[in-house]
């Protein structure tokens, strides 16, 4: 108790790119995140990992604004963003690929990438619809083709290059790789680990293990809402006894 | 012969000032899940605004484009500061729009009286036209041709701009919506202004066909909750088809069976209900 009272008052480092900071979160009265806490640092992934029920598409739906913590803070590059609307929460940079794509499926590809277009000052080499469609070729092929009309790969891509449409300074993903194909999670993984290479920081939510710790440096992992593990990739890697006790891996 | 023409040419008439109306509220509906309750009194305070407005202008278009630009503004004002603190509260506002409907209907009774007030024909249109023998009033042809031009002018803002898109992907997943950075909240002002202004330009411009009078609101919301059911929520398509074919329905209905107009206006809206939710178009390709 006393150590969730120091991180929540601790300020997070400078270069944190998102700091959730003591968060309480609830659907009514039922109590699902406790106390969570972590940092991510620019330019670096953190896979959020945890059983099903543990509280990951919460933690994110705290984040983008969907839920707003009932209380505790989050941080965008130091600004805090806990109490603005989704809309505002992504202008300020959070881009955000849900679990379950969702993507606009009566819009054609072409307007589910068009509406989510935003400029942000300071991006060196800003996102277009020709360079998310240079990193998914199959989006060009079917730009008029409505997204409900596509793959659950197709739509896994299109939720991605989506949330890049709007130059996003921190990226939150959801189990992208979620009832895919083998052949599409490897294609859906190169791509997570070329916006890492250019630089993108990103919250990686993943239950494909081997995935999500061959793209991640950073690694948190929830149980029953709460932080039970927060440390380096290598610390749990090898890991079997806390990858057993939180996410049931043997 | 000619009762069949003149009855077919009152069915697209009534059609076309229905989708103006049934534009909106589905639009209002798709986006905002508001059944707004006060459109027939945006429609009623158009024609009276419009009345006001030809004693000073005397010219039908004028009065329809600053009738539906006032009753825009005061749309857009209830937008603003009421109905948004009601998301989600579903009763709340059945609540307030139902109870504006009533305020602006006793505010009306106020200014304009108890008396229907007849609306001039706009010069050039007020004599029937002869086209193969029959004598079609040139005026309901007007409304028609509007209808039809408001429908392509909306189809082409909802289909091919990027606001267009940005409302559709609204009624798509409006939390996806909010969460990709599209401004929910500037689209819901400008979706409800659009749909009160098309309102209120649809009361003055049916002014030469229905007069102006007591109750106009509460004749026509029914026919728009019809055209929308019918149609499918949020589908402008929809709209389109259901006004035109709720229009023929209503019109022959009480030219023919005057006794029972009610019943088979409101039957195929039952069936479509119980076989068809989503009606005509719902929820495919807006
Ligand atoms: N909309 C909701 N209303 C109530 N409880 C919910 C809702 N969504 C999730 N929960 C509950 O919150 C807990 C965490 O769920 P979730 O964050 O979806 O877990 P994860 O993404 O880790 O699988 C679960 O116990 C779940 O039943
Ligand atoms: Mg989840």
């Amino acid at each position: 108790m006393v150590t969730e009272g120091l991180t929540r008052l601790a300020t997070p480092p400078v270069n944190a790119a998102l700091a959730v900071s003591g968060i309480n979160a609830l659907y009514g009265d039922s109590h699902v995140l406790h106390e969570v806490s972590f940092t991510l640092n620019s330019g670096r992934v953190l896979a959020l990992l945890g059983r099903n029920g543990a509280g990951k598409t919460t933690c994110m739906s705290s984040i983008i604004g969907f839920l707003p913590p009932r209380d505790g803070e989050i941080r965008l590059f130091g600004e805090t963003i806990t109490r603005l609307s989704p809309e505002a929460i992504s202008r300020k940079g959070i881009g955000f690929v849900p679990q379950g794509r969702r993507v606009f499926a009566s819009l054609t590809v072409r307007e589910n990438l068009d509406v989510a277009r935003q400029s942000r000052a300071g991006v060196a080499v800003p996102w277009t619809l020709d360079r998310v469609c240079d990193l998914f070729p199959r989006l060009r092929e079917r730009l008029h083709q409505h997204a409900g009309s596509l793959s659950g790969g197709e739509q896994q891509m299109l939720a991605i290059a989506r949330a890049l449409m709007g130059n996003p300074r921190v990226l939150l993903m959801d189990e992208p790789s979620e009832g895919l194909a083998p052949l599409i999670v490897t294609e859906v993984g190169r791509t997570i680990a070329r916006l890492k290479e250019a630089g993108q920081s990103i919250v990686l939510v993943e239950q494909n293990l081997k995935l999500a710790l061959d793209l991640a440096d950073d690694v948190v992992m929830l149980n029953t809402g709460r932080v039970v593990f927060s440390g380096g990739v290598d610390e749990v890697r090898n890991n079997e006894a806390l990858l057993t006790q939180h996410l049931g891996v043997f | 012969m000619q009762f069949w023409v003149i009855q077919t040419l009152n069915s697209l008439a009534l059609g076309g000032l229905l989708f103006l109306l049934a534009a909106g509220f589905s639009l209002i509906f798709g986006l905002m899940r508001i059944a707004n309750l006060t459109h027939g009194a945006y429609y009623m305070l158009g024609a009276y605004i419009g009345v006001s407005i030809l004693k000073v202008i005397p010219n039908l278009w004028v009065a329809a484009l600053l009738g539906g630009l006032t009753v825009a503004v005061f749309g857009g004002l209830v937008e603003r500061f009421i109905l948004r603190k009601l998301a989600g509260n579903e009763l709340g506002q059945v609540l307030v729009t139902l109870g504006f409907a009533y305020i602006i209907a006793d505010f009306c009774l106020v200014v304009w009286g108890g008396d229907p007030i007849p609306v001039p024909t706009p010069e050039g249109l007020d004599s029937p036209i002869e086209i193969a023998g029959f004598m079609f009033p040139a005026y309901r042809l007007a409304v028609v041709a509007i209808a039809l031009a408001t429908g392509v002018a909306l189809y082409l803002l909802m289909e091919r701009t990027r606001l267009g898109a940005m409302i559709r992907a609204g009624v798509d997943d409006m939390q996806m919506a909010r969460a990709v950075g599209i401004p929910v909240s500037r689209l819901f002002t400008i979706v409800f202004c659009l749909g009160s202004a098309l309102a209120g330009a649809g009361g003055i411009l049916g002014g030469p066909i229905m007069s102006a009078y007591p109750g106009l609101d509460f004749d026509m919301l029914p026919l728009a909750l019809i055209v929308v059911i019918l149609g499918g929520v949020g589908s402008l398509i929809g709209a389109f088809v259901g006004s035109f074919i709720i229009g023929f329905v209503y019109t022959f209905g009480i030219a023919l069976f005057p006794q029972f107009a009610y019943v088979i206006l409101f039957l195929p809206m039952i069936v479509v209900i119980a076989f068809r939710p989503r009606g005509l178009f719902g929820r495919q390709v807006a």
